[in-house]
């Protein structure tokens, strides 16, 4: 995509600076983008940190304080977008729902109440024991416990297979692969969802 | 060795950006010189102010040590503690007004008026007399207009009270060029980046906020991780605590309830206060009060004195769990601690800490000082004197609004890193409705009545549409202040859409306009006053230098054509001697200065020449 040119000088550049006088300009509304980096599903979280901190020098507000009005307020949409990129960045499934938000997937809240169909039967055992367990009795513990262990290494086995087909998206560009990320992560979703509510409702029962 | 800190020496000339640390019992004002943060003095030489605010039957504010020796004489004119009522409403503070003399107006809003003699006063104005005071002091010291300042807040202020602190900034004459969180400030101040990169705890118990951040440094960038606190817990409390005490001990003893007598109770605080402040060195004291010939006595150890506190120290605990858990590291993880505010000179304070935390909490600096001290660096930073820190703070609380229900959609999370934004669609429900509004709250819970309402903001204008079709886009973007900012643009026409913003609590823009016009005013006065009167003086020693030079022997070294010079000179700066125009003065100053560097010259020389010479000049 061609950038428009500085507003300052009127020349070409590319980047947030311009190459020519320097003035930072107008952000565009990518994470990647203001990251600098090919939109990637695997990426090296100690490297966005350095990344972040490096940009985050150059962009904050902090350093703009005696510049000109509009060069302010380009620091504050590309220092927001710089913050808001690295929390979803770092974590690799809020950065796949990032990527397939941007690769025009729906990705919204649906199907995430729905048991999955070969979770049937454990899903409404451990549900049972829950609820044994909120009422009193300490016995449903170990069955409570048992469950959250499975539904935990589950979800290890669900990120496991994840960064399988990150790296499978890096190198092709299927959209297949997105699309059974997307199966993937709703699956997780699921799965996430519930070993929270076991791990709330056994501290809770304590 | 590496350098302190990098200096920019063009930027010498530029205007000067102090810190400010506007506390709830003290306030500060700091400023970078060449070696680092100085504390300012003010003109009695004391390094803290008093946060009282004292108004005299004249119409004159009092501030400082001054308005607290008024604040036992004239209680029903003097004001403490305000910061506590910043960016409140009536309904907020119902508790603290069983604790605290404040008096509130009849006709208070959602903007709490205070009754000071004979006016009615909001909080930020009060604060700004403070300010005002800190500002003088500052214009003083360093010998220039002071106009920028970064003022400090508890991290975990919420957007009423920030905004608040800000429209006193404004009302004193102040840009408020950045709110900086107080513990971070201190973080900034310790300079803990020097030694090594970690992760920080710091943790603020100061006069009537408590506030926990956790940081992450590394090579100069101070990122908080996360932030907790509580905006109503602090050394007031403790006091309010044993004075309630000494008041029904007294009452047992003499038969006599003082509660409702303002001056006793005023120096029965004090007395109490004494008697903590000394038990963080001492194993006993005594609180020693004395009223209308009658006095009360009455042994405290630290043993009970710590018995009676324990759960005012227990309550800032909670929010250091919440606060390490948010932060995603483990207690083990954190290798430093971080002590700030005059009440973690309590032993159990500092007990608590280190068991908490494991690690031995540093206090090397001094805990009143130290958020002052840090928000000197950042203004050292915003003026880009300071180049190799930076701080990235977030956010206490998350902001939503409220959707069908009551039930809040969380838009942007609390500890997310400020500056932040969330972007929104907004549409009408009816065929040709105008107009759309939306409120905005603050907190962590699912319904809106139970989280801070920070605003209403209207979209205004729309263009009438069936139901549904309009597509308004508003963005909420959270500043570097940890402030609400709201923007709405219709996404047809791309074209900027109005919002009328409604706080919930706390002035409207046109309010503080009207504040900041009064005081300036003051102020500009204020300040044309002084200028004239150091011209003065400085008049005063060039005349009376000139006067001496006159008889000594260098005078008849000049022609006769030097001598004049001077004496013109020196009338024309008699002249112009009692004008209000202190440019004027100075020009003159400086003419005489020049008209005398010849005589100045010869009189230094023959010094020199009688000093070799080993002969006593007189």
């Amino acid at each position: 995509m061609e950038q428009p040119p500085c507003w300052q000088c009127n020349k070409k550049y590319t980047g947030l600076f311009c190459a020519h006088c320097n003035a930072l300009q107008c952000p565009v509304d990518d994470y990647y983008s203001v990251f600098g980096m090919e939109r990637k599903l695997s990426l090296d979280v100690q490297a966005l940190q350095a990344k972040f901190y490096e940009l985050s020098r150059l962009l904050h507000p902090d350093r703009f304080t005696r510049r000109s009005p509009l060069e302010r307020q380009y620091s504050l949409e590309a220092s927001s977008l710089l913050n808001k990129g690295y929390r979803v960045l770092r974590n690799p499934v809020q950065r796949a729902e990032y990527v397939l938000k941007k690769e025009g997937f729906d990705i919204g809240e649906q199907g995430t109440k729905d048991v999955p169909p070969e979770l049937l039967e454990e899903v409404f055992e451990l549900n049972m024991a829950l609820e044994e367990l909120k009422m009193g009795d300490q016995q449903a513990r170990g069955a409570v416990e048992e469950a959250r262990q499975r539904f935990a290494a589950m979800r290890d086995e669900i990120d496991r297979e994840l960064e399988q087909l990150f790296q499978q998206w890096d190198e092709k560009h299927e959209r297949a692969t997105l699309q059974q990320i997307r199966g993937l992560l709703n699956r997780r979703r699921y799965i996430h969802n519930l070993v929270t509510e076991v791990e709330n409702v056994a501290t809770l029962s304590n | 060795m590496s350098q302190l800190f990098q200096i920019d020496f063009s930027s010498a000339k530029r205007k000067r950006i102090v810190g400010i640390d506007l506390g709830t019992t003290n306030s500060l004002v700091a400023f970078m010189d060449l070696t680092g943060p100085k504390v300012i003095p003010g003109p009695d030489g004391e390094r803290l102010v008093p946060s009282i605010v004292s108004l005299t039957p004249t119409g004159e504010f009092v501030v400082g040590h001054a308005a607290r020796k008024l604040l036992i004489d004239q209680p029903e004119r003097t004001v403490y503690s305000v910061k506590r009522l910043m960016g409140r409403g009536l309904e907020d503070v119902k508790e603290e007004l069983t604790l605290f003399p404040f008096r509130i107006a009849p006709d208070s809003g959602n903007v709490i008026k205070l009754q000071l003699g004979e006016r009615q006063l909001t909080p930020p104005e009060i604060s700004a007399q403070v300010l005002l005071q800190l500002k003088r002091n500052a214009e003083a010291f360093l010998g220039e207009e002071v106009t920028q300042a970064v003022i400090t807040v508890p991290a975990y202020f919420n957007d009423a009270q920030r905004q608040a602190t800000k429209d006193a900034g404004r009302i004193a004459g102040l840009e408020v060029l950045r709110l900086v969180n107080e513990p971070t400030a201190a973080s900034l101040a310790y300079g803990l980046d020097k030694r090594q990169n970690g992760v920080v705890a710091v943790y603020d118990f100061g006069g009537g906020t408590f506030d926990i951040s956790i940081l992450r440094l590394q090579d100069g960038i101070f990122e908080v991780l996360a932030t907790n606190g509580d905006t109503h817990l602090g050394g007031d409390d403790i006091d309010n605590l044993l004075l309630r005490i000494a008041l029904e001990d007294i009452a047992a003893e003499w038969g006599q309830d003082l509660s409702g007598h303002g001056e006793a109770v005023q120096r029965l605080r004090r007395a109490v206060i004494t008697a903590k402040e000394e038990l963080s060195y001492l194993p006993f004291t005594h609180i020693q009060f004395e009223w209308e010939g009658r006095s009360y006595r009455r042994e405290l150890t630290r043993e009970l004195f710590e018995k009676l506190i324990a759960g005012i120290v227990e309550r800032t605990l909670e929010p250091c769990r919440q606060c390490i858990a948010d932060s995603g590291v483990s207690v083990e993880q954190i290798d430093e601690v971080v002590l700030v505010g005059g009440s973690t000179r309590i032993p159990l304070v500092r007990r608590a800490v280190e068991n908490l935390f494991k690690a031995k909490p540093h206090t090397e600096l001094n805990p009143d000082e130290v958020v002052a001290l840090g928000a000197a660096v950042q203004a050292g930073i915003l003026a880009g004197e300071v180049e190799n820190k930076l701080l990235l703070d977030v956010t206490p609380l998350s902001l939503g609004i409220e959707t069908m229900g009551g039930v809040v959609s969380k838009l942007i999370h609390r500890n997310s890193t400020i500056p932040t934004s969330a972007t929104e669609l907004f549409t009408t429900a009816v065929d040709g409705q105008r107009n759309v509004l939306i409120h905005v709250v603050q907190g962590e819970r699912e319904l809106a009545k139970d989280c801070r309402s920070l605003a209403r903001f209207e979209l205004k204008d729309i263009e009438p549409m069936p139901a549904g079709a309009a597509r308004i886009e508003v963005k909420f973007l959270i500043d570097a202040n940890g402030i609400l900012n709201v923007s709405a643009r219709d996404q047809r026409t791309g074209k900027e859409q109005s919002v009328e913003v409604k706080p919930s609590y706390g002035l409207t823009e046109d309010q503080v306009e009207a504040m900041i016009v009064e005081s300036i005013e003051k102020a500009e006065q204020d300040f044309k006053e002084r200028q004239v009167r150091e011209a003065r003086l400085e008049a005063d020693t060039i005349l009376a230098a000139t006067e001496k030079a006159r008889a000594s022997d260098a005078w008849l070294d000049l022609s006769e054509q030097e001598r004049q010079q001077i004496t013109e000179a020196t009338n024309q700066l008699l002249l112009v001697y009692h004008s209000e125009d202190h440019h004027l003065i100075r020009q003159k100053i400086d003419e005489l200065n020049q008209a005398t560097l010849k005589l100045a010259e010869t009189m230094l020389n023959s010094a020199v020449r009688a000093a070799l010479k080993g002969t006593k000049l007189e």
